[in-house]
């Protein structure tokens, strides 16, 4: 059968991964490869890197960095971050990226889903959607999530569902750093309604919270960020959980 | 040793080309028949349409080059696919080196097939020393169905065939590239064979 999938998310600026404490038996946390590496030893399923530097050569950071990973890791892995062309998709592909994640370009030009899936395939196009609940509306949210759309959050997933996303990556920004449980009811909402798989993400703070938001959430994977950097939750202790807890998991080998 | 990966339309290999550096392999990545027919061992990875990757085969010859071959062959996802008798992606007719039909899955649950599952009633020397219900990452809309010439079988929404072995031709739907320990110790095997 096929398991649920747990993605730990790293961002990185300027080639160093932004925040985390540092690991015992990490030379440097700070190092994308070396904590990806980490992560995927422990037996995390994917990782994500969203690459937040903000450079005139934007594409060939992500290139650079995205070789980097591909070399190293040998787990499948996203890469995001202000990637808006064919051209930014194809680059990141030919550099050994598994998948590439849009998001404010998928809102601002959404004919870019159709030509991205069209010349890489759907498996490879994960758009990630911020939402955030505006007086009772999941709306879709761009830029980190500051700038509000009027575009129903809803809408906007089955769209790009239809243009040809292979998977969506949903971040409640109300959820967000809250550490108080993902946004089960819209991710269940969202995920039952979908043909693609559903990643959830924001609002990860105890182990509980995965079992409900694959539960309650129907979600097809579950991504955090800083309760793995802090070690606030290990991943082997995490997938152990889910196990006892009857989530089918890969438990690492 | 020579290892030739087979170069055609076929999307990304560079996560194929550095999974065989991690394993001290420098292959060669060529769309010459006399480089493919001379190589050691073969590898056929690839994502893409099966229709428009068979038609670009064709075109080149290479479609003949690869029935041929009588080294070891690895089929690796779309690479599996090709080398069966036809895939209803496209409706086409492929290499027919594997006497086995390429379907959709049934719209019974969510496509592609994207993650981690398992791999039983494990067979054939591709496969040693490989636990039963051992974990491969898939990312996939069409599948083998079980055939005689199936060496691994998996679950999802129908049973089918994961890993295909007839004659010097084995060939997998997941990906071992990105199949942790486990991949590495498959392509391993496939380079020991």
């Amino acid at each position: 059968m096929l398991t649920k999938r747990i993605i730990p998310c790293l961002d990185v600026k300027d080639g160093k991964t932004v925040k985390g404490v540092n690991f015992v038996n990490l030379r440097d946390a700070g190092d994308p490869v070396e904590l990806g590496t980490l992560y995927s030893s422990q037996g995390a399923d994917e990782l994500v890197f969203l690459d937040i530097t903000a450079t005139i050569e934007k594409r060939k950071t992500l290139v650079d960095l995205v070789k980097r990973i591909a070399q190293h890791i040998n787990i499948p892995f996203t890469i995001g971050g202000g990637i808006g062309t064919v051209e930014d998709v194809s680059a990141c592909l030919n550099a050994g990226a598994d998948k590439v994640s849009i998001n404010s370009a998928a809102v601002k030009h959404p004919d870019c889903i159709d030509q991205m899936a069209k010349a890489f395939g759907s498996q490879c196009i994960v758009v990630a959607v911020d939402t955030r609940n505006v007086k009772g509306v999941d709306t879709v949210h761009t830029h980190g999530g500051s700038k509000p759309t009027d575009i129903l959050t809803f809408d906007w997933v089955k769209e790009v569902e239809s243009r040809g996303a292979g998977e969506i990556l949903l971040t409640s920004m109300d959820h967000d750093g809250t550490k108080a449980g993902f946004a089960n009811e819209l991710t269940s909402t969202l995920s039952t309604r979908l043909t693609i798989p559903v990643i959830a993400s924001g609002g990860a703070g105890t182990m509980e919270h995965f079992v409900d938001v694959f539960t309650k959430g129907n979600a097809d994977a579950a991504l955090a960020a800083s309760i793995f950097h802090f070690k606030e939750i290990g991943i082997p202790e995490l997938k152990h959980y889910l196990d006892k807890s009857g989530i089918l998991v890969r438990q690492p080998v | 040793m020579k290892i030739a990966i087979v170069k055609y339309n076929a999307g990304n290999i560079q996560s194929v080309l550095y999974a065989l550096e991690r394993l001290g392999v420098t292959p060669v990545y060529t769309d010459d028949p006399v480089e493919l027919i001379s190589a050691d061992k073969v590898l056929f990875p690839g994502q893409g349409e099966a229709s428009t990757t068979m038609k670009y085969l064709k075109e080149r010859g290479l479609d003949k080059v690869i029935k041929s071959l009588t080294q070891p062959v690895f089929g690796i996802c779309v690479g599996q696919q090709l080398l069966c008798s036809h895939s209803e992606e496209g409706d086409v007719d492929c290499l027919g080196v594997i006497p086995a039909q390429v379907k959709r899955f049934p719209p019974a649950g969510k496509i592609p097939q994207m993650g981690w599952n398992t791999l039983t009633q494990l067979q054939s020397p591709l496969m040693k020393g490989i636990p039963e219900d051992s974990y491969v990452y898939f990312v996939h809309s069409y599948y083998v169905e079980v055939t005689p010439y199936a060496i691994a079988t998996t679950d999802y929404i129908v049973p089918f065939a994961s890993a295909l072995q007839k004659d010097n031709f084995y060939a997998v739907q997941f990906h071992p590239e990105k199949s942790s320990t486990i991949g590495e110790r498959i392509i391993q095997n496939f380079l020991d064979l």
